[in-house]
């Protein structure tokens, strides 16, 4: 079972400078801490206790994951999990 | 040192001036490696807001996505400040995450003038930068 999940620039100190790895699991939750078994540390940077983070967007192929099931949401071989920091600031 | 057009600073002025008292917020893409700002791409701000700005997550998806088909890079990722300083905030600093960005500060506190200012921002280090403005 292979799921695509791309890795953006800031995060590729965990992955040895790939821009792509691959991982199983039957959640988000379960390819994460998949992952995190090659990669270690990887999972710390986008899960906080039992949650996504707030700045961190993770999508499940053309959809925010925020909106399918967080860390519950299925995965599949075939799909393609993509990792973007949050583009934010502010005044304070 | 922040090497960019007229022509996109003033798109990026505009663009401050216009959303004020929100926050405006955007990206100018450029080949990757090239430190050149060309394509200019203004963000709507998720947060609507005086005080804080977010790139909606879809937009942004859809935004890299293009970028890395066109082997482009976020060269500058600008944003405003309506009532502060043209300088990065503490919040500013911890959500910096793309480390080749220069990262344009404007300041619209001011009708009369336009505050725009560069910075890296490195693993939580803020470094100002000289602009040079080309015709």
């Amino acid at each position: 079972m292979a799921i695509e999940v791309r890795i953006p620039t800031i995060l590729r100190t965990y992955t040895g400078g790939a821009k792509s790895v691959e991982g199983s699991g039957a959640t988000l939750d379960e390819l994460l801490l998949n992952l995190d078994t090659a990669h270690g540390g990887l999972r710390d940077r986008l899960v906080d206790g039992e949650k996504l983070r707030r700045f961190v967007n993770v999508y499940l192929n053309d959809e925010d994951v925020r909106f399918l099931g967080g860390l519950e949401t299925p995965v599949k071989d075939g799909d393609t999990v993509t990792v973007l920091p949050a583009v934010a600031g502010g005044a304070f | 040192m922040l090497s960019i057009s007229r022509a996109l600073h003033e798109k990026i002025v505009e663009h401050a001036r216009k959303d004020h008292p929100d926050e405006a917020c955007g990206v100018i893409a450029g080949p990757v490696g090239s430190d050149q700002p060309v394509r200019f791409i203004p963000m709507q701000n998720a947060e609507r807001s005086p005080t804080f700005y977010r790139f909606d997550s879809l937009e942004q998806l859809r935004v890299w996505r293009e970028m890395d088909d066109n082997d482009e890079e976020a060269v500058v990722i600008y944003h405003s400040h309506t009532a502060t300083q043209a300088y990065p905030s503490r919040t500013d600093i911890s959500y910096a995450s793309e480390p080749q960005a220069h990262y344009v500060l404007v300041s619209t506190r001011d009708e009369a003038q336009t505050e725009f200012r560069s910075y890296r921002i490195i693993d939580g280090e803020v470094t100002e930068e000289p602009v040079t403005v080309t015709e």
